[in-house]
């Protein structure tokens, strides 16, 4: 062995062991690399967090998605417009295991197969899904609430034996402080007003830790500066999540969009940013009806 | 940026303070004070607890076991079940059996087998007859068996995710399907006419003066304990997911918990205390048949637990002294009325108390503090 050939083995040994620097791109490693899969962990080395591709969902003849292929990069914001009925709910329904497709793939990462996943095992995967309507614990209070969404172990013997320990507290409050409902935590939800609803089911998201967070009309029926605070607030969150808001508030989009994608019929429209798309001829017609 | 340090609510009590006196002066009422008025107190005193008295209560404390396990699973969990009758007759039956071979040569026939199976010219037990002469093995049956039933059929009807109204009705085909069985002679289970005649308990006479009340405090202390038992339950975070289960079931899944083992839980635990009060039941009134199972039956716990108040645990243990109170007054006054005042009871219930007679105290202390 000579001396030449050592060096070149350490180098190599060192180059193996160095860390892995980038999420997005390819880690820093060079093509020729394998990684190491992880079941339950979301490999984003690609590039994609969410990949949607040649999906078909039909209800009773009605096609509600007709080939849609959409995917969304590890930290994005990503606007979803398109009239009623563009299949922006069922798209939403699709990822988070409510409705499962005819036909097409779902891929959460690089390996994590959706279709394979019910609602909870999706959820706690790390996407978290706020409805179009409000939808929290009426009869619980804010705090159980946010305590009921945290990230832990979801069985039934664990929750039976819970006990908020003081980095979970930490948390629990950060998130009432995001959320602006740190004087109300005693409140019941069921009498928080339609936009600390809104909120309210925003924090259990947070919550939750996801990587992805899907947020259906999150601005309606919030007072204008409710809605300043939410751009502000996604804003914060982009970078950190990855997030998916399907909205009609054009306004809200302009301040907190880089990239919208249109739907319309259940396929993709246009994409690009909010100007391109509202100069686009097709999409002036299907908003419009011309 | 840091945050403000904030006050987090500390995790509620078992009970409070003033809980925890209330919830003594019960165990003493019940281990102490009820049998001294029984047994102590001459017949004539007007102190004296009478002989019908006690097994009146007796028998209502049963029913407010059930009326308990009825709220774990309706007022909590919003699953109405109209199947909890079956529960309960299971687990009298299974005592009912203990108790027929207690009876061993003294019956009418002076055989080994009990009078039934003798006069259908049997020869020997059935299958299902043979753990039923040990008391240990029947203690645990009586949980094991409405614990088993109900978890195989809440398995099938949760994971199918039915839902209301449905369930409900299903609920109910399964106690009348049950009540078909057992009405039958072939199935062993004394058909029409039940179980009855019982002479002893664990080779002591069961109709004495003494044993009576022991059962009555042994059901007064049964009771005391579910009810710490559904408080433990309902105030964990195991019950908050169980009421967010009723209120947003979606929002459940989506935050990571799969309701079904939550239901499926809740509702095993829910039969099982329905098995014990029935076979708590039987000894005392001395008689178990398939009319147990009649679907008047189990939508009764449900008013039970509406009269009192749903999702408050005290409320249908009061709504069961309640009605039953009512009922044992009116039937012996005015028989011919007691089926319209309980249809009347529930309307009004339904109509003008939907937090049942719980809501109605709360409210009224309410105002009465906000007038001061």
């Amino acid at each position: 062995m000579t001396p030449d050939l050592m060096e070149e083995g350490a180098r190599r040994i060192a180059r193996v062991q160095a860390p892995v620097i980038g999420q997005t791109e390819s880690g820093g490693r060079s093509a020729g690399f394998a990684r190491i899969a992880t079941p339950g962990e979301v490999d984003i080395t690609h590039g994609r967090i969410l990949y949607l591709e040649d999906v078909h969902v039909s209800f009773d003849g009605f096609k509600a998605i007709n080939g849609l292929s959409l995917d969304i990069a590890p930290g994005e914001l990503r606007c979803i417009i398109g009239p009623n009925g563009a299949g922006k709910t069922t798209m939403m329904d699709i990822i988070t295991g409510k409705t499962r497709p005819d036909q097409g793939t779902v891929y959460f990462g690089s390996t994590i197969d959706l279709l394979r996943h019910n609602e909870p095992e999706i959820a706690s995967l790390g996407i978290g899904r706020k409805f179009q309507k409000p939808t929290v614990f009426e009869q619980l209070s804010v705090f159980e609430n946010l305590e009921l969404a945290l990230k832990t172990h979801k069985g039934v013997k664990s929750s039976m034996f819970f006990r908020l320990d003081s980095a979970q507290s930490d948390r629990l409050a950060e998130v009432l402080h995001t959320i602006h409902l740190a004087d109300g935590v005693t409140r019941q939800a069921g009498n928080l007003s339609h936009g600390q609803k809104q909120w309210l089911e925003i924090g259990m998201l947070l919550m939750q830790d996801p990587k992805l967070l899907l947020l259906d009309e999150p601005v309606a029926g919030m007072t204008d500066e409710e809605t300043a605070r939410t751009a502000e607030l996604f804003l914060t969150l982009k970078g950190k999540h990855s997030l998916m808001v399907v909205e009609h508030d054009m306004s809200f989009i302009r301040t907190i969009s880089e990239k919208v994608t249109v739907l319309c019929d259940g396929s993709v429209l246009a994409e690009g940013t909010l100007d391109q798309v509202q100069s686009d001829e097709r999409v002036i017609e299907v908003y419009l009806g011309r | 940026m840091t945050t403000p340090s904030l006050q987090l609510p500390a995790p509620a009590p078992l009970l409070t303070r003033g809980g925890w006196s209330a919830f003594i002066v019960a165990l003493i009422v019940v281990c102490a004070v009820a049998p001294v008025l029984n047994l102590l107190v001459p017949a004539g005193s007007a102190f004296h607890l009478s002989d019908y008295a006690v097994a009146l209560l007796g028998k209502i404390m049963c029913y407010a076991i059930c009326a308990l396990a009825m709220d774990l699973i309706w007022g909590y969990t919003g699953i109405l079940s109209l199947g909890h009758g079956l529960f309960f007759a299971l687990g009298g039956y299974v005592m009912g059996m203990y108790l027929m071979r207690q009876i061993g040569r003294d019956g009418n026939y002076k055989s080994d087998l009990p009078d039934f199976m003798v006069f259908l010219d049997w020869k020997e037990l059935p299958w299902h007859w043979a753990l039923s002469d040990s008391f240990a093995a029947t203690l645990v049956l009586i949980v094991a068996v409405p614990g088993l039933v109900a978890f195989v059929f809440g398995w099938f009807a949760f994971r199918s995710r039915i839902k209301g109204v449905y369930f409900s009705i299903i609920t109910q085909a399964m106690t009348y399907a049950a009540m078909l069985l057992f009405f039958r002679n072939e199935t062993g289970f004394g058909g029409n006419n039940g179980f009855t005649d019982f002479k002893r308990i664990l080779g002591t006479p069961i109709a004495t003066q003494n044993m009576r009340m022991l059962l009555f405090v042994l059901t007064g202390c049964t009771l005391l304990a579910f009810f710490l038992l559904a408080r433990w339950l309902v105030r964990s975070k195991f019950g908050r997911v169980l009421q967010a289960v009723r209120d947003a079931e979606s929002r459940v899944m989506f935050s990571g918990y799969s309701p079904l083992p939550y239901k499926l839980t809740i509702w095993t635990i829910s039969a099982m205390m329905c098995g014990v009060a029935g076979a708590l039941y039987v000894p005392q009134v001395g008689i178990i048949n398939p009319g147990e199972m009649s679907a008047a039956n189990s939508i009764e716990i449900a008013v039970w637990a509406a009269v009192g108040g749903r999702a408050t645990l005290i409320g249908p243990i009061a709504g069961a002294f309640i009605v039953n109170g009512a009922k044992s007054w009116l039937t012996v006054t005015a028989p011919e009325f007691w089926l319209y005042f309980l249809g009347a009871l529930f309307i009004a219930v339904t109509l003008f108390l939907p937090n049942g007679v719980v809501g109605l105290v709360k409210k009224l202390t309410n105002k009465k503090g906000a007038a001061q």
